[in-house]
């Protein structure tokens, strides 16, 4: 176990990652040392920690070189209020999700409406490997390497009308496996939406996967939302609907707190959060902090969405 | 009966509960110091570090406002022996929360700590709070007590009602959506408030003989 000043500030080339077997014998011992440091019983968070079913995809130019956040602090570190609001919640609880048998149903403004059962959306289309920039509202970052399909392939399948001009994402709310869902912290089911130039856009991932295997449970499986340019909370878990609407929808954060959160949420160093600064950013693992860049470093790709926008009053 | 013997405690077991006192009041720093060499403190440590260090600042802050209410309701008077080291113990762990946000947050910027304190009112108060609890840190010695004389001393250490309710407002503050936490702090808070305004004047420690003297030590 190393400290943790040498843990963050020394930079670690990619090829010096620890592999997934040598990182899981430390596992046991990690899970046992932070049981006995914090105090609170995490063993549950061994058993979901524990490997799931291996998942391919082709790697794609869209991704980034930066060093991947190791994938113990991906388990371990989530904001998933269905399974509690604290972020080491989601590992401690998400492993009473079911998510065999799982559909997801398209509708609204769509020539093909369709319910799809999870594993014929992981046949749709050769799923890819994308390696993005994951950057929270909270003002910390990770970066990771999703397995998914573009949305707009997805979407493509069900023939959004041409009346459509925004589509809105549910999560599932079951109270019986998503023990968060009895608390009304937010207006459940978790709702998130995008403009439908923006659902359709090649960033936009529906992802399955990561690390080389089915999502985890705690990081929104069996299928969620992948936004890069945006803050994590627009990139919707467990999705259980996406339905093709008219007007914008309503999203949880916006009901929860309309000053806070706006619809559009994309990163931006230079609109604040009102109640703290979003010019910089803790990657997870690093000492320092960073500047965060305009569309989380994706401006080049998603600018053009937003021209003549104002983004300080679309926020 | 127990209940006597701790009535009367003798110096001997004063200094000895003293001593114990003051180590157990470093375990949630040495926890964290263990936790940070074993890499136990999670995908963040520096977030969980400066969270934990705040808590505590604000747990002792409370235990402290607890010793007086709990001092009349079993009459074991020496426990106002023991508030101004926990009093103290507020201050170091308020003095390390600090140093995080000013070190690991904000890499001693003081141009960004400055827009931070003017800007965002969960750091304002945070600061209001620290900035309020230094003085009551630096009269905490016995010959600060006798210079400023009993009452003026007494009067000024009022401020750590001020104080705390500036430290749970902080917390509810910077919570992002679910208060339920800092609600209990709350709650604690306005029960400890409540006994002092609920508990006759005359029966304050000042006003009675021997116990001021206690209350100083």
């Amino acid at each position: 176990m190393q400290p943790i000043l040498s843990r963050l500030a020394v930079q670690i080339a990619p090829s010096e990652i620890t592999p997934r077997e040598v990182f899981e014998r430390r596992r046991d011992f990690l899970v046992m040392s932070a049981q006995i440091a914090i105090g609170t019983v995490l063993s549950p968070l061994s058993a979901v920690l524990a490997s799931e079913k291996p998942l391919t995809g082709i790697k794609s130019p869209l991704s980034t070189p930066e060093k991947q956040t190791p994938l113990k602090d991906v388990m371990s570190y989530n904001n998933f209020y269905e399974f509690g609001t604290d972020k080491a919640d989601p590992a401690l609880h998400a492993h009473t999700l079911k998510t065999r048998p799982w559909t997801v149903s398209v509708e609204g403004l769509v020539k093909q409406p369709k319910t799809f059962a999870i594993d014929d959306i992981i046949k749709l289309a050769p799923l890819e490997e994308r390696i993005y920039r994951l950057r929270c509202v909270e003002g910390w970052s990770m970066v990771i390497p999703w397995l998914g399909l573009p949305l707009a392939t997805f979407l493509k399948k069900v023939e959004p009308l041409g009346s459509a001009k925004y589509v809105e994402f549910v999560s599932a709310a079951d109270p019986k496996t998503m023990p968060g869902v009895n608390r009304s912290v937010i207006d459940w089911p978790y709702l998130e939406g995008l403009r439908l130039d923006e659902a359709l856009h090649p960033l936009t991932l529906l992802a399955l996967g990561l690390y080389g295997e089915v999502l985890p449970n705690q990081n929104g499986a069996p299928l969620r939302l992948v936004v890069p340019w945006k803050y994590g909370f627009k990139s919707g878990k467990s999705l259980v609907k996406i339905r093709l609407v008219e007007k914008q929808p309503q999203t949880a954060w916006m009901k929860a707190n309309p000053r806070e959160y706006g619809f559009y949420s994309n990163v931006n160093p230079e609109v604040d959060h009102p109640r703290w600064s979003q010019a910089t950013e803790r990657r997870i693992g690093e000492f320092l902090k960073r500047k965060t860049l305009p569309f989380n470093g994706y401006a080049d790709q998603v600018a053009q969405l937003y021209a003549g926008m104002d983004l300080k009053i679309n926020f | 009966m127990v209940w006597q013997i701790a009535r009367n405690l003798g110096k001997r077991s004063i200094v000895l509960l003293k001593i114990a006192l003051f180590a157990c009041c470093l375990i949630p720093l040495l926890r964290l110091g263990w936790g940070a060499w074993n890499d136990a403190l999670g995908a963040n440590p520096i977030e969980f570090i400066t969270r934990s260090l705040g808590r505590w600042a604000l747990n002792f802050l409370l235990i402290t406002l607890a010793v007086t209410p709990l001092r009349k309701l079993t009459g074991w008077n020496w426990l106002a022996q023991l508030r101004r080291m926990l009093g103290l113990y507020v201050f170091f762990y308020a003095v390390l929360h600090l140093g995080t946000y000013l070190w690991l947050d904000k890499f001693f910027d003081w141009q960004e700590i400055a827009k931070d304190v003017l800007k965002r009112p969960f750091i304002t108060i945070g600061m209001s709070a620290f900035a309020l609890l230094l003085p009551l840190a630096l009269t905490s010695t016995r010959d600060m007590v006798r210079r400023l004389g009993g009452k003026r001393w007494q009067r000024l250490h009022r401020l750590v009602y001020v104080i705390a309710i500036c430290a749970v407002v902080h917390y509810w503050w910077l919570v992002k959506l679910d208060v339920s936490l800092p609600a209990i702090y709350s709650v604690v808070l306005c029960i400890l408030i409540g006994f002092r305004l609920l508990w006759p004047v005359n029966n304050r420690p000042t006003e009675t003989s021997g116990n001021f003297k206690a209350a100083q030590e």
